[in-house]
């Protein structure tokens, strides 16, 4: 494969966790990383294995933690993330966060939308509007909402307001978006629109999800990421990570019978 | 199963024991009210409130009690001292909640708390000793007036400095509450911290905050010791923000002891206390609803 299929490459990244009066933990060991353009990649593996921290480093979320220490590379494209010289929110821009929960902005549907954007500069009222349909109608929200684009976002089902964070996140352009175990709160029908949304927005986005379940990450990936107690254990595409893994342990888990599930 | 009785019985004590307590509480309240309302009966008898809220001229031993000077002083103290309180407590609570290091956050909450608890006869004293000295050298030449520094102005900056610790640590806990995954969302769009702050989290925080102003307004509005030592307690319609004036509370405390001779006068100050108390009663279920709609308005899951 070539490197430039490759749109995150992360190297030697270390994250540990300092609490006083705690041990430190080291969070994430050594982690070297290649995640595909335009593709869905899993990350996976049992609870508490670093999946949401291996995660929040694509974005630099672990700076608002004054207890997490971050060493290390992560690229997107050719740009170090890390690079000190370069604005963090010019780099989360690039960088879409969808979490387990949603958290509507307290505005109405259409400033939820229009509220990146904005962030950015964009005032003029036409063009906000383009944003807002385009992003309802790639998150498939528009046909049901856009008789009431006043109304506050909270009065959304939960399932609806996952989408709306989606469309919020699209609203920026960013390149990558990183999906935090997001049906986890959902009921199945919700979920199961939010999967198919997912497998529509590969086409141009590098999407990277954290799955609890497995059969999610089945349906879903490409290419598959199995952490296990802070190290990367194995990837690969997602044909052959799941029919034939190569180590003991990826076998295990994804047989069921890893201990501590 | 006799045990079982026991336990049964002692949860019914317990509820009952807590209904009373809280029913007494409650009953305090309105005899407070009505004992108020009967003792100012004598002066309302006499004039009507218009008359007494309305006229500026006090004097109780010709049987004039005119509120309004009293009723303006009031007023200019409180707003001002929350216009200067307000802005700089907030901006102070979102440094203390955002952006100070963890280790010195806990200590720097105990040392807010503290000057919460501060008496105020203290800072009437520091207030003598330093802000009125101020007043009269520094800021009133400054906008060019000659003043005393005995006057509103200098009431309303002692006042700021007692509700900054109130609306600080109530703004303070309210940022706290808020989850860290609202924050990363929001960051995550490409909001600087700043961003963040104005457009999110003050929304967020909005019922908690606007709860402080309250508190923090009740604090100004009923302050009575601080404000009497430096105001200049002169019963006149001020002038200017740099002239003496005049506090309801402080009315009371100026004549509480001849209050006793003259049932007229009594009955006038006791009017005074009716209008403190329906004014903060009044405030706080004003407070109440505005908080109740910004939730309902402003909530974020």
């Amino acid at each position: 494969m070539l490197n430039k299929d490759m749109e995150i490459r992360i190297r030697d990244l270390n994250i540990y966790s300092m609490y006083k009066n705690k041990k430190n933990s080291h969070i994430l060991k050594n982690i070297n990383l290649d995640i595909p353009k335009n593709r869905l990649t899993s990350i996976i593996g049992p609870s508490g294995c670093g999946k949401t921290t291996l995660l929040k480093s694509i974005n630099r979320l672990h700076d608002i933690q004054e207890n997490i220490k971050v060493e290390g590379h992560v690229f997107i494209g050719d740009e170090d993330i890390y690079n000190p010289r370069r604005q963090v929110n010019e780099i989360r821009k690039m960088v879409g966060l969808i979490a387990q929960r949603p958290y509507p902005l307290p505005a109405n549907i259409y400033d939820n939308i229009a509220f990146g954007p904005r962030l950015h500069g964009k005032r003029k009222k036409s063009e906000l509007d383009d944003i807002v349909e385009n992003c309802l109608k790639r998150t498939y929200l528009w046909e049901e909402v856009k008789d009431r684009l006043k109304e506050p976002a909270v009065a959304l089902s939960i399932g609806q307001q996952q989408r709306l964070c989606i469309a919020r996140a699209l609203a920026v352009e960013p390149e990558v978006l990183l999906c935090d175990e997001i049906t986890s709160a959902l009921d199945p029908i919700s979920s199961e629109k939010i999967e198919s949304l997912l497998l529509t927005l590969r086409q141009d986005y590098t999407i990277v999800m954290v799955s609890h379940v497995l059969r999610q990450a089945r349906r879903l990936s490409d290419y598959v990421v199995f952490l296990y107690f802070g190290e990367v254990v194995e990837t690969g595409y997602a044909k052959e990570f799941f029919e034939s893994p190569k180590d003991q342990r990826t076998k295990n888990y994804i047989s069921g019978i890893m201990p501590g599930l | 199963m006799k045990k079982q009785n026991t336990r049964i019985i002692l949860d019914k004590i317990f509820k009952c024991l807590m209904v009373i307590i809280i029913s007494a509480v409650l009953l305090f309240i309105i005899a407070l009210l009505i004992m108020l309302i009967r003792r100012s009966q004598l002066i309302l008898s006499r004039y009507t409130i218009w008359e007494l809220l309305f006229s500026s001229d006090w004097d109780p031993d010709k049987g004039l009690y005119g509120f309004l000077p009293a009723v303006t002083g009031t007023f200019f103290v409180t707003v001002l001292s929350l216009l200067i309180a307000v802005p700089i407590s907030i901006l102070s609570a979102v440094y203390i909640s955002e952006y100070m290091p963890s280790t010195i956050k806990s200590y720097f909450q105990t040392f807010i708390d503290v000057l919460a608890g501060i008496p105020s006869v203290v800072f009437g004293l520091c207030a003598l000793l330093v802000l009125v000295p101020l007043t009269r050298d520094v800021i009133g030449p400054l906008f060019g007036v000659k003043t005393t520094g005995m006057c509103v102005f200098t009431a309303a900056l002692v006042l700021a400095a007692m509700v900054f610790p109130v609306i600080i640590s109530i703004t303070v806990e309210s940022l706290g509450i808020l989850p860290v995954g609202l924050k990363e969302q929001f960051l995550s769009l490409g909001a600087t911290k700043w961003q963040l702050i104005e457009t999110v989290l003050f929304r967020a925080a909005g019922p908690g905050i606007i709860s402080g102003i309250i508190l923090g307004f009740g604090r100004a509005f009923g302050e009575t010791m601080a404000v009497v030592m430096v105001i200049g307690n002169k019963n006149i319609l001020i002038p200017s923000l740099f002239s003496p004036g005049q506090t309801l509370p402080g009315i009371i405390v100026g004549s509480f002891n001849e209050m006793m001779s003259v049932p007229e006068h009594q009955s006038a100050l006791i009017f005074i206390s009716l209008i403190l108390f329906v004014i903060v009663l009044f405030f706080n279920i004003l407070a109440n609803i505005i908080k109740n709609r910004l939730k309902s308005r402003w909530r974020y899951e």
